[in-house]
């Protein structure tokens, strides 16, 4: 009966998170918002999970675990990348153009 | 005129439909005579390469496959005297395997051993023996002996298969291999820039001539199916009408490659620079054999030439024109084979005067006898020019060893030599009876036989009686110059002039036998009491049957003129040939001779003629030059350079470059850029699927 209110909410997550991405340029801001499209996400599942039965509320779990393992392995390249630049700007990080 | 009426009726159509078999034994003789000097030739080339030294081996293998092939050719001579008479399509044709199986086009590997090959291949094998043996002699000090002995071998065998060739292809075959290893041996010793671009200039100007024979070989395939000699001359008669615009075409195209390989106008200037070559080369290739292929050429089509009267008309013409011309050359050279050379082209050009009138016999007689006395003519230049070169290099002169201001009174230190080039002089000049006398006496004959006819021949018999009392000129020249008056050696040289080893006079004093006696091939009637008459024209009646018919048929039948007339003639020729020499000796030694390098500038026309009608100057200018210019500035420059490495190979490097810098300008570098294209693609996807 909330399905629609709670899709909505998370519909407008993911897109705060997806725009966080295209503009920001600081990587612990696009690190947040990557973080925010995953919890936008775990609405989504929760919510249907509802008319679809448990397996949804269970892959929540395993999104939260690896977000959790992501968060450790991001954060610690964000750090590498900050000792080597003095600086998480995104616009100075692009050794791969072509 | 003995007319071949007895042979006409051996050849009716039934008969000629079946495919002669060859005669038991004659598959073998004919492989070995072609294989022979072809395994010379591999072994003399692996000689060369890994034992140069072996000289005794190179010797014994150059010369012993040569005079084993020569046997064969005389025995196998012997066993086809069955031949006198026989008619053309009974001549054996011996197939050794399938070569070009293409469709329509069957071209076997097949040899044709008839009355015409068999002559050439007697002149081939025979002379090219008293040659390569000289050769032992003339060429024991050089270093590429064995090398040498390779090439002359491999030529032989490319020369045999072009007289002994079945079909225009497997002629052509032999027809380039004796183009390429006269090539080889022109620039023998390469290491002289002049002698290699004599070698290639003789190489270029023959593909001019090569060029007609391609032509004449495609317009023949298109009007017959077929390029084997046998059906072509056999049916020729009634595919090509006489006098019609494709068999004169044929026939020109023909005589063009003729032209080229035979050294006449206008392709002849490949042949005076091919004396850069050792002299036993120039005897062989330059004079003997090779450049008589046109000849042969000739006569083996001689059904073909027959159909056309216009291409009669214009090789007897040609021939005429350059017997003439070349002998106006030869008066004002000095340098001894230079003098030769050009009579070698006026000689051939008598020939070509004769197989375009129609007197085939005449004309192959003239190439056997002129392969006599001018293979002596040569191989004496060449003892003259070594016991020069021997008494120049004991004294380390740099004076010219061929030079004949330099000579004078050799006779003293070269008795053997100088008879026997008297001799050969005597019979080139036409004095009766050296072989040169009857052979020469008969063309001409013939050709104002048939200027009864077409009053052209008288003209074209006028420039060969002039050329005639020419080259009696210029041949009494060279041996009043080389052999008698005051010595210009010089005071120490001439303790060291001597006569050459036996191995070098023993072949010149057998083409001296040959010389003298070469006439007796084909007595003229008026001789008859020297001999039996015609015997080369009897043998090679059924050869030229078909020619004679078709001739007779057109009207254009050579014959000989009425006796009071060539009676006249004979004693025109021989006065002409007596004055020419007498005039050549007096004129030459009252004229005060000095040597080389003392001697003054020509002037007036004896420049043109020194400078030989400053015609290799003119084919420089008019088409050397621009057609390297063109060459240089278009092929080159714009076309290769530009459009093929350009536009083609540069600009499909620069194209795939460019194509990858658009690319690699969506590698950015940046997060951004990467994650929009990435939702774009997403979005674009999604949209795809739920639109569907």
């Amino acid at each position: 009966m909330l399905l629609g209110p709670s899709l909505l909410v998370s519909a407008i997550l993911f897109t705060i998170g997806v725009a966080g991405v295209l503009i920001r340029r600081n990587a612990i801001v696009i690190y947040m918002c990557v973080e925010l499209m995953l919890n936008a996400v775990n609405l989504t599942f929760v919510a249907l999970s509802q008319e679809h039965g448990l397996p949804g509320q269970v892959f929540v779990f395993f999104v939260m675990t690896v977000a959790a393992a992501e968060a450790a392995v991001g954060l610690a390249i964000i750090l590498a990348i900050f000792r080597h630049h003095k600086s998480v700007d995104l616009r100075n990080i692009n050794l791969l153009r072509g | 005129m003995h007319l071949p009426l007895d042979s006409l009726a051996l050849v009716l159509p039934s008969q000629a439909e079946v495919m002669p078999a060859a005669p038991e034994g004659l598959r073998l003789s004919v492989m070995l005579i072609l294989g022979l000097p072809l395994v010379g030739f591999l072994l003399n080339g692996a000689l060369a390469l890994w034992r140069p030294t072996a000289k005794t081996a190179v010797s014994l293998i150059g010369t012993g496959v040569l005079l084993a092939a020569f046997a064969i050719a005389a025995l196998r001579f012997r066993d086809l005297s069955i031949l006198w008479g026989a008619s053309p399509e009974t001549a054996p044709v011996v197939s050794l395997w399938s070569w070009l199986p293409v469709g329509d086009l069957q071209v076997d590997f097949a040899f044709q051993v008839d009355q015409l090959s068999m002559v050439m291949l007697l002149v081939v094998t025979g002379v090219g023996s008293l040659i390569h043996l000289f050769s032992v002699g003339y060429m024991r000090e050089d270093e590429g002996y064995a090398r040498y002995f390779s090439y002359l071998n491999l030529f032989v065998a490319f020369m045999l298969v072009l007289v002994l060739g079945a079909s225009f292809p497997m002629m052509f075959i032999g027809w380039e291999g004796v183009g390429l290893c006269s090539y080889l041996l022109i620039g023998f010793w390469f290491t002289e820039k002049a002698n290699a671009d004599a070698g290639k200039k003789a190489f270029i100007v023959n593909r001019i001539g090569d060029f007609g024979f391609l032509i004449a070989m495609f317009l023949v395939w298109g009007a017959f199916r077929t390029l084997n000699f046998h059906e072509v001359f056999r049916r020729a008669p009634e595919i090509l009408p006489a006098g019609g615009a494709l068999v004169t075409a044929i026939t020109l195209f023909l005589f063009l490659g003729c032209t080229g390989k035979s050294a006449q106008i206008p392709l002849y200037t490949w042949l005076p620079d091919a004396m850069a070559g050792p002299t036993p080369v120039s005897a062989l290739i330059h004079a003997a054999t090779m450049v008589t292929a046109g000849v042969y050429l000739v006569a083996r089509a001689n059904v073909l030439f027959a159909l056309a009267p216009v291409s009669q008309t214009v090789v007897a013409g040609v021939g005429a024109l350059t017997a003439l011309f070349a002998a106006t050359i030869g008066l004002r050279q000095y340098d001894i084979k230079k003098v030769l050379a050009y009579s070698t082209v006026s000689q051939l050009g008598y020939m070509f005067l004769g197989v375009g009138t129609g007197a085939i016999t005449a004309g192959i007689f003239h190439l056997v006898t002129h392969a006599f006395f001018k293979a002596l003519l040569f191989l004496g230049s060449g003892s003259v020019i070594h016991a020069m070169h021997h008494a120049y290099h004991a004294t380390h002169s740099h004076e010219d060893a061929q030079d004949m201001r330099n000579m004078g009174g050799l006779f003293r230190y070269l008795p053997v030599t100088g008879v026997l080039m008297i001799l050969a002089t005597l019979a080139i000049a036409g004095v009766p009876p050296f072989s040169g006398f009857f052979s020469k006496d008969e063309i001409l004959a013939y050709a104002f036989g048939r200027g009864e006819h077409q009053p052209l021949f008288r003209l074209f018999w006028a420039m060969g009686a002039t050329a005639a009392f020419l080259t009696a000129f210029y041949m009494a020249r060279l041996i009043a110059l080389t052999f008698f008056g005051r010595n210009r050696t010089g005071e120490e040289e001439q303790k060291h002039l001597h006569e050459a080893p036996l191995t070098m006079t023993g072949p010149l004093l057998l083409l001296g036998l040959l010389t003298v006696a070469g006439g007796w091939l084909n007595l003229p009637e008026f001789a008859r009491t020297l001999g039996s008459t015609e015997l080369l024209h009897h043998w090679l009646e059924p050869v030229l049957a078909a020619g004679n018919r078709v001739s007779e048929g057109l009207g254009t039948l050579a014959s000989l003129p009425e006796g009071g007339t060539e009676q006249t003639l004979i004693g025109v020729a021989i006065a002409i040939a007596v004055i020419g020499l007498v005039f050549g000796l007096v004129v030459t030694l009252r004229a005060p001779t000095v040597r080389a390098h003392d001697a003054p500038a020509e002037v007036g026309i004896w420049k043109v003629l020194y400078h030989k009608y400053y015609i290799d100057e003119l084919y420089d200018w008019a088409v050397v030059r621009p057609l390297v210019a063109f060459s240089r500035a278009v092929l080159w420059k714009s076309v290769d350079q530009g459009t093929i490495d350009g536009a083609g190979v540069n600009g499909a490097a620069r194209f795939s470059s460019a194509l990858g810098w658009l690319g690699s300008r969506i590698q950015s570098g940046q997060l951004t850029t990467y994650v929009t294209l990435f939702l774009v693609g997403v979005l674009y996807v999604l949209g795809m699927v739920s639109w569907r």
